[in-house]
């Protein structure tokens, strides 16, 4: 909406000066002209002008309000119509379709009426203006005449001469009048934008003020004094809660859904504030800390996590983003568009801080630099049980190996290891690897001409049927013919097992080279090929057959169609394809190099860098085991889990399962080093076994080396029979808080407690 | 080894005795040939059931969990059918199935199995037969063990 009533305004600003002072210029000598012919003449001009001038903004004040109301309906009726819609079902439900028709008949009447009545009066101004246009003249004929001769105190010259210099009188008025309309239009769509701006409720500029420095530690106690919370509708989500707890303890508090154990949490993590009653760290109150402290010293994991879409890395450093620590170097145009850049921000009232500088708080997080930030990460990750996770995404991640020569470099290590493992064990045909000089039986036709991963369209499977270049390298040693038979013949094995079976049978779902409503048109295919060889084929069945023979395994289709022979000439139709492959088509594949690093596969395939033998059992965990030894051996596991830290985790992260999201949050929220950490049942998606590990590495690694404790940790739980594990428990019924002590103190017979915890079972 | 050998396996199969040549082979191409190695397990008791596993070469032995370890209740060679329990009676494997030679089986996933069944009657009276068999087998040794456990108790 926004967008929309800004963008007149910079129309009419380019024009705001230039117009009414052309326009003017041109009325004024018009009319002065006109006054020095004849001052009679000029009265008339001029009043008939003042009149215009009067009497045309009036009507189009109506109509502008008329236009608003008619925007406004039709967005209602825009509205009605999308909820009209959507609840489809409970009007026929209901039999109220004719109420709804009567409903809209209505509002088109409204809209109607109110259209109706907009281009009365816009024709009516039209017309005034028009009629006020001629008449002027027909009033210089009849009394500039009299004049001329009655009177005979004017020249038939100059009455001439006024009826044409009157002639560019008209418009110029008109315009002006315009650009005053539009003057105030514009002014209104200002107040309209800027009123959405102004806001009573806005949080003081000093609470989120810049501070470059690290505030203090929060030390002390966590006070609570009579604490209650309640909502605009009256609801209490508190009634009372009062307590004292050592900044460094662990806390647990439990209580049953809307018991007031999730709104204290989020009370202490300042996101609802109390309607009576205050909390106190130490000797400050909570509410009043600047931001600086409590964004940087307390975190927060709820209920809901809020990712953003970028890499995993990015994610988790996300909370060190406090201020500009480190500012680029700028440096000749780059300085002058800084510098531009600045001024107009401090002109607008923006802030003129850089987003570019490098804002990630080193310090806070225990770090000397950058350098250090994925090792701390990794530290991080353990805590959270997200090691593995990002393992297996980095195994599956991408690399520019330009970037990072020495982990490709690596990886081909890995690989030639891998290999030679492989060939000096069991497991020796588990996978065949990608030889320049050898058919690789283990994968597609097409893969071994090609002998390399497609970039963009010209290689892409679906369209490799019809690839010029690629159809040439075939000719050249009559391999298209062969194919094309080939693939004739699978077509007709398919035909014959699968014709007779209805669309929707098991037997389809593992039939890979096509689906069941292919099958009619390959049969129509074949009957137009059967008894016509290659060349006399059209181009549309030759495409449709070679994708058969394009796609064929011979251990995964068995159908006996490969033979030595055919395997060599197909080795040799390879090395004509990258030896002859024009320039133009170089940037649309990377060739299988044994030496060098595909960028095009993932890390895990560039390890493995062949295909895994079909009918071996488990064979994709064998070798993934495999790999992962490999990466082991030769100390790559962090490498990987680099890369796995660049994966871009989508809108909202999806990309990553709901549990990944939250240990993900959790370790957002530890990696600064907080002096409390409050988590509000942020491990829902977790089972049991795995929230109990959850506590228990929680609890464990915000002890140093001595076991003190250094964050304190206060914790709603979903699971209360894990509060048996924290130092002292809350316990929250009702909206109050009714028990405060040591799990073990509580674990009495007729204690809330122990309502709570048998419960949980 | 191609399409038509497998037919050939197929036909000398008792499982698949009475079923077309033609059928045969469908069925050929849509399961996969799976090579188990010495000590490989097919598939663990517990795990959910996803395909049937018709032996054509080598031999397995039969496992159950007890609390001291696993116990083997039988043995099965060539020609064999195991897995379908899993499937027909929509449970989590009843036994560990691990392999004592290497073995080559075709394995069938449970949607085709269950075709299979429906399909063909001929089929599906023969793993009946084979069930009633394995559960006379079975009422057998159990009561020979409850005689044993007898005698030991007295």
């Amino acid at each position: 909406m926004i967008k929309d009533e800004v963008e007149p305004l910079s129309v009419f600003i380019g024009e705001a000066f230039v117009d009414p002072a052309f326009l003017s210029g041109q009325a004024l000598a018009a009319m002065l002209f006109i006054m020095v012919q004849n001052p009679w003449l000029g009265m008339i001009a001029f009043s008939i002008v003042l009149f215009q001038a009067f009497l045309i903004p009036r009507l189009r004040r109506r109509m502008l309000e008329i236009g608003k109301e008619r925007q406004l309906r039709a967005r209602a009726l825009a509205g009605r119509v999308g909820e009209i819609l959507e609840g489809v079902s409970e009007i026929h439900a209901n039999d109220t379709s004719n109420y709804e028709r009567a409903d809209i008949s209505n509002r088109l009447n409204r809209i109607f009426f109110l259209r109706y009545e907009s281009y009365r009066r816009k024709f009516f101004i039209k017309f005034l203006n028009n009629f006020l246009s001629q008449v002027t003249p027909f009033l210089f004929y009849f009394i500039g005449g009299y004049f001329v001769i009655v009177k005979e105190t004017l020249d038939v010259g100059q009455l001439v001469a006024v009826i044409v210099a009157y002639k560019d009188l008209p418009n110029p008025i008109r315009d002006l009048i315009n650009w005053d309309q539009t003057r105030l239009d514009v002014q209104i769509k200002y107040s309209q934008v800027i009123i959405q701006f102004v806001s009573d409720d806005v949080q003081s500029v000093e609470s989120q003020a810049v501070e470059l420095d690290s505030p203090a530690r929060l030390s002390g106690e966590i006070a609570a004094r009579n604490i209650a919370v309640s909502e605009d509708t009256g609801a209490k989500l508190i009634e009372s809660a009062s307590f004292k707890i050592p900044l460094t303890q662990a806390t647990a508090v439990i209580g049953e859904v809307n018991s007031g154990a999730e709104a204290i949490s989020e009370v202490m993590a300042r996101l609802l504030p109390p309607t009576q009653g205050q909390i106190q760290i130490g000797d400050q109150d909570l509410y009043d800390l600047p931001e600086s402290v409590s964004g940087r010293r307390i975190s927060y994991v709820g209920p809901e996590t809020y990712l953003r879409q970028t890499s995993v890395r990015e994610n988790l450093v996300y909370g060190l983003k406090h201020a500009p620590l480190r500012n680029p170097e700028y440096t000749g145009e780059e300085e002058k568009r800084r510098l531009w850049e600045v001024s107009e921000a401090e002109r607008a009232g923006n802030t003129t801080l850089d987003i570019h500088s490098d804002w990630i708080d080193y310090e806070a997080a225990g770090l000397s630099g950058a350098e250090q930030v994925d090792e701390k990460i990794l530290e991080i990750l353990e805590m959270v049980d997200l090691v593995d996770d990002m393992f297996e995404l980095g195994l599956r991640g991408l690399i520019v190996p330009a970037d990072e020569p020495e982990l490709a470099k690596r990886i081909i290590e890995a690989r030639s290891l891998l290999y030679n493992k492989l060939t000096n064990s069991d497991l020796a045909d588990l996978v065949n690897p990608f030889d320049p000089d050898k058919y690789n039986n283990q994968t597609t036709i097409a893969e071994n001409i090609l002998f390399g991963t497609a970039i963009g369209d010209a290689f892409a499977e679906d369209k490799l049927a019809r690839n010029e270049y690629l159809l040439s390298v075939l000719a050249e040693s009559g391999l298209d013919t062969v194919l094309f038979e080939m693939g004739a013949k699978i077509a007709g094995t398919i035909i014959e097992l699968f014709s007779d079976l209805p669309p929707d049978h098991p037997f389809f779902a593992r039939l890979s080279l096509m689906t069941a409503d292919d099958i009619p048109e390959y049969e129509a295919a074949l009957s137009r090929v059967s008894g016509v060889d290659f060349e006399q084929a059209t181009p549309r069945d030759r495409a449709m057959l070679l994708k058969l023979s394009f796609a064929y395994i011979e251990p995964q289709h068995r159908l006996s169609l490969l033979n030595d022979d055919l395997r060599d000439r197909l080795l040799a139709a390879r090395k004509a394809f990258s030896h002859s492959l024009p320039e133009a088509l170089a940037s649309a594949i990377e060739l299988y190099n044994p030496e060098s690093y595909n960028a095009r596969s993932s890390l895990q395939d560039n390890i493995l860098f062949g295909r895994i033998s079909y009918g071996v059992a488990e064979g994709a965990k064998l070798v993934h085991d495999e790999i992962l030894s490999v990466l082991q051996e030769l100390g790559l596991r962090p490498a990987v889990i680099s890369v796995g830290l660049d994966f871009n985790v989508g809108i909202g992260g999806k990309q990553l399962m709901s549990v990944q999201r939250q240990k993900l949050s959790l370790a957002r929220a530890l990696i600064k080093r907080p002096d409390l950490l409050i988590i509000n049942k942020g491990f829902a998606a977790l089972d049991t076994s795995q929230q109990t590990q959850m506590v228990e590495r929680v609890l464990k690694g915000i002890r140093n080396s001595s076991g003190e404790a250094q964050t304190g940790v206060f914790w709603v739980l979903t699971n209360p029979n894990l509060a048996a594990r924290f130092e002292q428990v809350l316990v929250f019924k009702d909206g109050s808080l009714v028990e405060q002590d040591d799990p073990k103190a509580l674990n009495r017979e007729g204690s809330h407690y122990s309502e709570l915890v048998t419960h949980g079972k | 080894m191609t399409l038509e050998d497998e037919v050939r396996v197929l036909m000398r199969i008792p499982l698949f005795a009475k079923v077309e040549p033609s059928k045969l082979k469908l069925l050929a191409f849509t399961s996969e040939r799976v090579v188990y190695s010495k000590g490989q397990e097919l598939f663990h008791q517990g795990d959910p059931g996803d395909a049937a596993y018709v032996i054509i070469e080598g031999s397995a032995d039969v496992l159950v969990d007890a609390p001291d370890g696993q116990i083997s209740v039988a043995k099965v060679e060539r020609n064999a059918i195991v897995g379908d329990i899993a499937i027909l009676c929509d449970i989590p494997r009843t036994a560990t199935i691990k392999a004592l030679s290497d073995v080559v089986t075709l394995k069938i996933l449970k949607e085709q199995f269950l075709e299979l069944l429906a399909g063909f009657p001929e089929i599906a009276v023969e793993v009946m037969r084979v069930l009633a068999d394995r559960l006379s087998t079975t009422t057998a040794e159990l009561t020979t063990a409850r005689n044993r456990l007898h005698e030991l108790g007295d």
